[in-house]
């Protein structure tokens, strides 16, 4: 193994990791302040990609598209927090599942119905389409580093806006007592329409970012919204530092696992075995790691409560 | 009383629609029939987790999966000539259903035996959350399984046997699946009724007062999930074997939502909802599907409808309220 390499999946696990992030801050603010759990996430997720592409190619520009996308998906995700998600505070998790689902085959299928059954496909803005020397002589690419960087500020934007604003202190009483502060003249109703679009802009724009990489297609949100579920059991549900914490894990792990795990296999097994063995244990390192935090912390690493 | 007449005429309804449709000629929709029941057998599966155990899983196309590639891998060695097992001892392959049941609902009850494990430590959103990891894992490992198709998955080319029967007749494998569907029906009826299956509910209604009465309820918990996981498993041994293929569709988290979609349309808890869901799922699939590629819009908007508005699913509108919450 190259110092290289190794950097290069690094970087290549905490880009991972933090668009893994995007998407697990706002299904756990959502679960820690409504106690809902969305399965939809994935479709806002994919809207903000679709949207990205459509607008950046109409328009030439990138960012214009990300913009658009991110707000897209926040706006879709209000839509849908008054037309449906508001209904099902009260219910039990069971119906949560099953109105979110339902949610999903709806947004799939109206994404084929508006934007054609074909992927899009959406290219690095110029800016960033170099790449930048590591040290031990690998080219990393430029844009990954961007995402690294706009998942890192937007990590530390939540945190002022959930630690240092008045939104914010109203979203930690949501999580601590609802009834409280509805009691206390807060408009509960717009508070979780604003916390449910927050999570789906964020959604969109990781969708948006992470459709540049590959292609922009229905049912991509979805293997990517199973991820940041395991993201959010490792981390601890309803903590946003644990979402951080475990989609770097997560990701780190993931990407990590599928790189050396064949290699380390390949040290005493034929090539063709190691490689089969290795990727199949690769795919399902992050599954065995969250049992083995569960095992030893039911709770998750970050437990919101604590 | 109104229940049980129901029920009765649901169970009626299906064989009755397969000999029409036989004698019509329509042996397309005798195949219908026989995909309704195999996926009613899967619902009835899942509501003794769901319904009778309330524990809200998103994990059972793992088991319906393993069922499918026990059918997949076993019809694989018999056409290929191959044992399944070569060393350290040779395991000839069977065609012959009873042994691939036998073996593919053992698997999934092994299976639901180490998730459930884990996950039963949790409950409420992690636990829906846990389950659907566990059978993404169960996927990835079918996808990346190259010797049984990855990807592509495993055509079986020839259907299983099963004694006596011709499987490869319409009518026939019909009967095996309805035959099977009826005995689902009666174990889930069995074992909802027994001191397991009061204790098993009453994990769901009030966890505290079960303790209290001296059984604990993880173990109880961890026996249902598991049983519900062995009659999926089953369902999902004949689902390959009507569609002649196995492979990682079967896993797919949208399988785990599709039973549980079924469960709910013919209502939560009550013995005949999955069969009445089922047919209301594949008469809603064909009749859509039909008529437009976009037929999911459709079935999703539907869905909406019932778990806001309609609670209680068919079964809730044929049938009046369940008697116990």
């Amino acid at each position: 193994m190259t110092l290289a390499l190794f950097l290069e999946q690094l970087l290549n696990g905490v880009q991972l990791g933090l668009t893994l992030f995007l998407m697990a801050a706002g299904l756990t603010l959502v679960f820690g302040v409504m106690g809902l759990i969305n399965l939809a996430h994935g479709a806002l997720y994919m809207t903000g990609a679709f949207v990205c592409a459509t607008v950046a190619g109409a328009t030439g520009s990138f960012w214009i598209g990300l913009g658009a996308g991110a707000l897209a998906a926040a706006a879709a995700g209000a839509v849908v927090e008054v037309a449906v998600i508001r209904r099902l505070y009260a219910r039990d998790h069971l119906d949560q599942v099953l109105a979110t689902f339902a949610l999903i085959l709806i947004f799939s299928e109206g994404a084929r119905l508006i934007f054609g059954d074909r992927p899009l496909w959406l290219d690095i803005p110029a800016a960033l389409s170099g790449t930048l020397a590591l040290p031990g002589g690998a080219q990393y690419p430029l844009y990954r580093l961007a995402i690294i960087g706009i998942g890192l500020g937007l990590a530390g934007g939540l945190w002022w806006l959930i630690n240092r604003t008045r939104i914010g202190m109203q979203i930690r009483a949501g999580e601590a007592d609802r009834e409280m502060i509805a009691a206390l003249g807060v408009d509960i109703r717009r508070l979780y329409t604003l916390v449910f679009a927050l999570g789906a802009g964020l959604a969109g724009l990781a969708g948006a970012l992470v459709g540049a990489l590959q292609s922009v297609q229905v049912g991509m949100g979805e293997p990517v919204l199973i991820l940041a579920f395991v993201v959010i059991v490792i981390g601890g549900i309803g903590s946003v530092k644990g979402a951080l914490a475990g989609a770097v894990l997560v990701g780190v792990i993931d990407t990590m696992g599928r790189v050396f795990l064949p290699a380390t296999f390949g040290l005493f097994m034929a090539p063709a075995e190691a490689t089969a063995t290795g990727s199949a244990l690769a795919s399902m390192l992050i599954y065995l790691v969250m049992a083995l935090v569960l095992a030893l912390k039911p709770k998750g690493l970050f437990p919101a409560d604590a | 009383m109104r229940e049980a007449l129901v029920n009765f005429a649901l169970i009626a309804l299906l064989p009755l629609v397969a000999l029409g449709a036989q004698a019509a000629g329509e042996t397309y929709v005798v195949t219908l029939a026989a995909k309704a029941a195999i996926l009613a057998l899967a619902g009835v599966g899942l509501n003794l987790a769901l319904g009778v155990g309330g524990m809200v899983s998103l994990g059972h196309a793992a088991f319906f999966g393993i069922g499918g590639y026990a059918a997949g891998i076993a019809a694989h060695h018999v056409f290929a000539g191959t044992p399944v097992i070569g060393w350290p001892v040779t395991l000839e392959a069977t065609d012959q259903m009873p042994l691939i049941w036998l073996a593919g609902v053992l698997a999934a009850g092994l299976a639901a035996a180490a998730i459930g494990a884990v996950s039963l430590r949790t409950q409420g959103v992690h636990f829906i959350m846990i389950t659907l990891a566990f059978a993404q894992m169960v996927y990835y490992l079918g996808v990346s399984w190259k010797t049984y198709g990855g990807e592509d998955g495993l055509p079986i080319y020839l259907r299983n046997q099963f004694p006596g029967l011709d499987t490869g007749d319409g009518m026939q494998f019909f009967a095996l699946a309805y035959a099977c569907l009826l005995a689902g029906v009666a174990l889930v009826w069995q074992v909802a009724r027994s001191r397991f299956g009061q204790a098993l509910a009453m994990a769901r209604m009030n966890e505290a007062r079960l303790a209290a009465s001296g059984i604990s309820p993880y173990p109880v918990r961890l026996v249902g999930f598991v049983l519900s996981g062995m009659v999926v498993a089953l369902a999902g041994a004949l689902f390959a074997d009507l569609n002649g293929f196995a492979g990682p569709s079967m896993l797919s988290w949208h399988r785990s939502g599709e039973i549980m979609v079924l469960v709910i349309l013919g209502g939560v808890g009550r013995l005949c909802g999955p069969l009445a869901g089922a047919m209301l799922f594949v008469a809603l699939e064909t009749l859509l599907g039909g008529l437009t590629d976009r037929w999911q819009l459709f079935l999703g908007l539907v869905l909406l409808g019932v778990v806001l508005f309609a609670r209680g699913g068919l079964m809730g509108m044929l049938a009046g309220r369940a008697r116990h919450g």
